[in-house]
């Protein structure tokens, strides 16, 4: 026999204004096993939670029934609470008849109370049959795997490092940095991006717990948390690194020229070159797609003349396999491809540049070397692949007001005879500093015209661009000539991310971006134990947000893995050896490659890997033979959840 | 001088009937005026499509009254360009019903001159009836 007390939150009217609460505890203290129902304002709070405790004391009770919100919201303070108690967390029924019941049911009070007891009714029918499940203490090492060397990336890695963690780095680019290397200045302190950005960037690899793997991509993963076998390919760079001297000799002979990335194909690059002024490791690389060198052996001139002895071209890809316990993904952002927006040109048009562009021409341009003329009248186009049903992405992208801000003022500052216009639909300015800043470029002169641009049209002969926009606060369409017209694209999620974030099993949200566990509670978690989120991964974010959000995650692994020890969920699947004819329609089905069939002699049986199986139930729910079973959601107690329900 | 206007629940009514017969959520509109930039109508309009379609939110009966909705060629420019993924079209369609609910007759066939009767294709004079008579 059970001794059930049940308790009925008022959820301070959020549950109280809709349903009658005394009437589902008057409901619930008759049922039998219940030794006494209550109700109270706020279970949550310390009141609630000392009467769970007092009670329990008092009247001996052995499980907890708990109607009130989602278990995702409160299910974890009323398991502790009980845990402290000194019973199993696993004997606390939670009826959610806020979520599920009080606020979609407002308008019918009668029928949500009558819903109440019956949602009531039902996890007093499970919590009879709970069992005292315990928690499993599993050792845990201090090895970290952070995919992405961006700026989230490197402040993690630091953060862990400094900490005392074992860090492994994994760049997909010859140098880490990410897109933070390319950018003239921060807003809205105007610090210079690179000087911020390299003491950073150099402190990685003197840290004596980072291992910096970059050129290198992250091939499979395999696992659970405390022991994710991570298998990386370590590309060749065909420069030693310990040798080469960045003296520039290979540069000036190699014939072979690309587009160069980090300026965003602004100016060329040779085939052998240095990532970026900043680059760590600071050495020049070889990129195999553009040189003329490699199969077969035709060009050596870089080879000829280095002094040092640095290049080899026996160099080889190399397999590197590590063990982890716990993952960051760091793996950033790309910007909206502009093209998509024929409307605006971009690509078409020469006078049309994205800001990322504007980005490298200011830079450029501060250093007395510009890259190309800007002219006098100069259009910032707002909202470029954001905010936009027709491109897919209704998402702000949240830094596109205050670069264009940055970039206006930057070029109205280094000279004023400049005309410069920034056409907007809202501009958001709302981070610390930020409204200040928009103010000062609005002293500054620059332009803010609220109109989003419907499109933009060639002078084929001066190559000047017309703009059609509405000025939305006059109502008068604006037809004028420009320049320069800049987009300020937004950011979407970084192409290379799936490939990690399925080996991982991370769902993503509707924007395309990684999925956090609890938008306000868990921010940098992820539904998978021991995968944390940092930076524009889990969505667009400026530098100040990704840097706190990397720290942050940091400090969630660190918490995991400090003690040595964790807690793992004692919700998975168990097999009953004596009934399982092993026919393995459970290994189909398993989303996590968790369960494998294990032969002795004649005899095949499923055997579950309690650290993989997630509880989703899959298995419980295909097995022929009713020997896979699903702790505490047992086909007996479901079953008398649905008797109770009928 | 600058108008007044009142907002009220009667305003409401106005929005959801427009809503209704077009079927667009009106409200979603965030005004941002790439409609009225790309029309190719708009030099004729007294008003823009997009205050055409901020008067429908804010309920002001007066839009019924202007020309904007008569002039859409219901080319589909602002439909296709729409961040929000509204028609216009839809919305310019449901105001003229409004009007022409109103069964106020607009062309009288008793005072067309002669002449204009003789010259106007048939199916002009058809198109104009049905839409312009109630």
């Amino acid at each position: 026999m059970a001794r059930i007390g049940v308790y009925v939150c008022h959820c301070g009217g959020n549950i109280s204004e809709v349903i009658d609460v005394k009437e589902v505890a008057a409901f619930a203290g008759e049922k039998s096993d219940v030794v006494i129902a209550k109700d109270e304002t706020h279970m949550c709070s310390d009141v609630g939670q000392q009467l769970i405790l007092n009670d329990i004391k008092e009247h001996k009770l052995d499980k907890v029934v708990i109607a009130a919100c989602s278990p995702q919201f409160q299910g974890a303070t009323f398991m502790r609470t009980v845990e402290s108690a000194g019973l199993s967390p696993y004997v606390m029924e939670m009826a959610n008849i806020r979520e599920q019941c009080s606020w979609p049911h407002f308008d019918f009070p009668k029928d949500a109370t009558e819903k109440a007891k019956d949602l009531t009714d039902m996890a007093i029918a499970k919590a009879r049959l709970d069992e005292s499940l315990k928690k499993k203490m599993m050792p845990i090492g201090k090895r970290v795997l952070i995919v992405g060397g961006g700026i989230a990336g490197i402040q993690a890695a630091l953060d862990l490092g400094d900490a005392g963690f074992k860090v492994y780095l994994v760049e997909k680019d010859p140098s880490i940095g990410g897109h933070m290397t390319q950018l003239s200045r921060t807003f809205p302190t105007e610090d210079c991006a690179a000087c911020i950005l390299s003491p950073k960037m150099a402190d990685v690899p003197v840290n004596p717990n980072i291992e910096l793997l970059t050129y290198s991509e992250v091939k499979n993963i395999e696992g659970f948390l405390g022991n994710y076998e991570v298998r990386i390919e370590k590309k060749p760079t065909y420069v030693d690194p310990a040798k080469c001297t960045c003296c520039d000799d290979c540069v000036d002979v190699c014939p072979a020229k690309v587009p160069n990335e980090y300026e965003e194909g602004l100016t060329t690059r040779k085939a052998i070159y240095l990532p970026n002024p900043i680059a760590v490791p600071h050495s020049y690389v070889i990129d195999v797609e553009s040189c003329l060198g490699q199969v077969p052996l035709a060009c050596t001139k870089c080879f000829d003349v280095c002094e040092p002895g640095a290049i080899n071209y026996d160099q080889y890809a190399e397999e590197i396999n590590i063990t982890v316990d716990t993952i960051i993904m760091a793996t950033g952002f790309e910007i909206f491809d502009a093209t998509q927006k024929a409307v605006y040109g971009f690509g078409k048009y020469e006078n049309v540049i994205t800001a990322m562009d504007m980005e490298r021409l200011i830079v450029h341009g501060a250093e007395g070397s510009p890259l190309r003329a800007t002219g006098n009248r100069i259009a910032f186009i707002q909202c470029v692949g954001s905010r936009d049903e027709q491109v897919g992405n209704e998402n702000c992208s949240r830094i596109c007001c205050m670069y264009a801000t940055k970039l206006s003022q930057l070029l109205k500052r280094s000279d004023p005879k400049r005309d410069i216009y920034v056409f907007y639909t809202d501009l958001r300015a709302y981070g610390k500093g930020f409204e200040e800043y928009y103010k000062r470029a609005q002293g500054d002169g620059v332009k803010f015209i609220r109109g989003r641009v419907a499109e933009v049209i060639e002078n084929s002969k001066t190559k000047k661009l017309t703009l059609k926009v509405e000025d939305t606060l006059t109502r008068n369409i604006i037809e004028s000539e420009f320049d320069l017209v800049v987009l300020s694209v937004g950011l979407r999620p970084n192409g290379g991310t799936d490939k990690v974030a399925n080996m991982l099993r991370i769902s993503k949200s509707p924007d395309g971006f990684l999925q956090e566990a609890h938008p306000k509670f868990r921010p940098v978690d992820t539904l998978i134990e021991g995968v944390f989120l940092a930076g524009t991964v889990q969505g667009p974010k400026d530098i100040p947000d990704t840097v706190a959000q990397a720290s942050a995650a940091s400090s969630r692994a660190i918490r995991l893995m400090n003690k040595g020890e964790y807690e793992a969920e004692p919700i998975t699947a168990t097999v009953d050896e004596d009934i399982c004819c092993g026919c393995a329609i459970c290994v189909s089905t398993c989303p996590y490659d968790a369960i494998k069939i294990e032969v002795s002699g004649d005899r095949r049986v499923a055997e579950v890997n309690e650290m993989l199986c997630k509880g989703c139930g899959s298995c419980a729910a295909a097995c022929p033979s009713g020997a896979s079973q699903q702790n505490w959601f047992k086909t007996e107690q479901l079953r008398a959840m649905l008797s109770a329900a009928l | 001088m600058a108008n007044k206007i009142t907002i009220t629940s009667e305003n409401v009514e106005f929005l959801r009937k427009v809503e209704e017969l077009s079927g667009e959520i009106i409200t979603l509109c965030d005004q941002c005026g790439t409609c009225s930039a790309g029309c190719p109508m708009v030099g004729e309009m007294d008003i823009t499509p997009s205050q055409m379609v901020r008067n429908v939110q804010l309920g002001i009966t007066d839009v019924l009254d202007t020309k904007a909705m008569w002039l859409c060629a219901s080319c589909f420019t602002c439909t296709v360009r729409c961040p929000r993924g509204l028609d216009l079209s839809k919305i310019a369609e449901a105001l003229r019903q409004i009007k022409l609910r109103k069964a106020v007759d607009y062309i009288d066939i008793n005072k067309l001159p002669e002449e204009d009767l003789k010259e106007l294709p048939q199916i002009a004079l058809i198109s104009g009836f049905r839409k312009f008579t109630g």
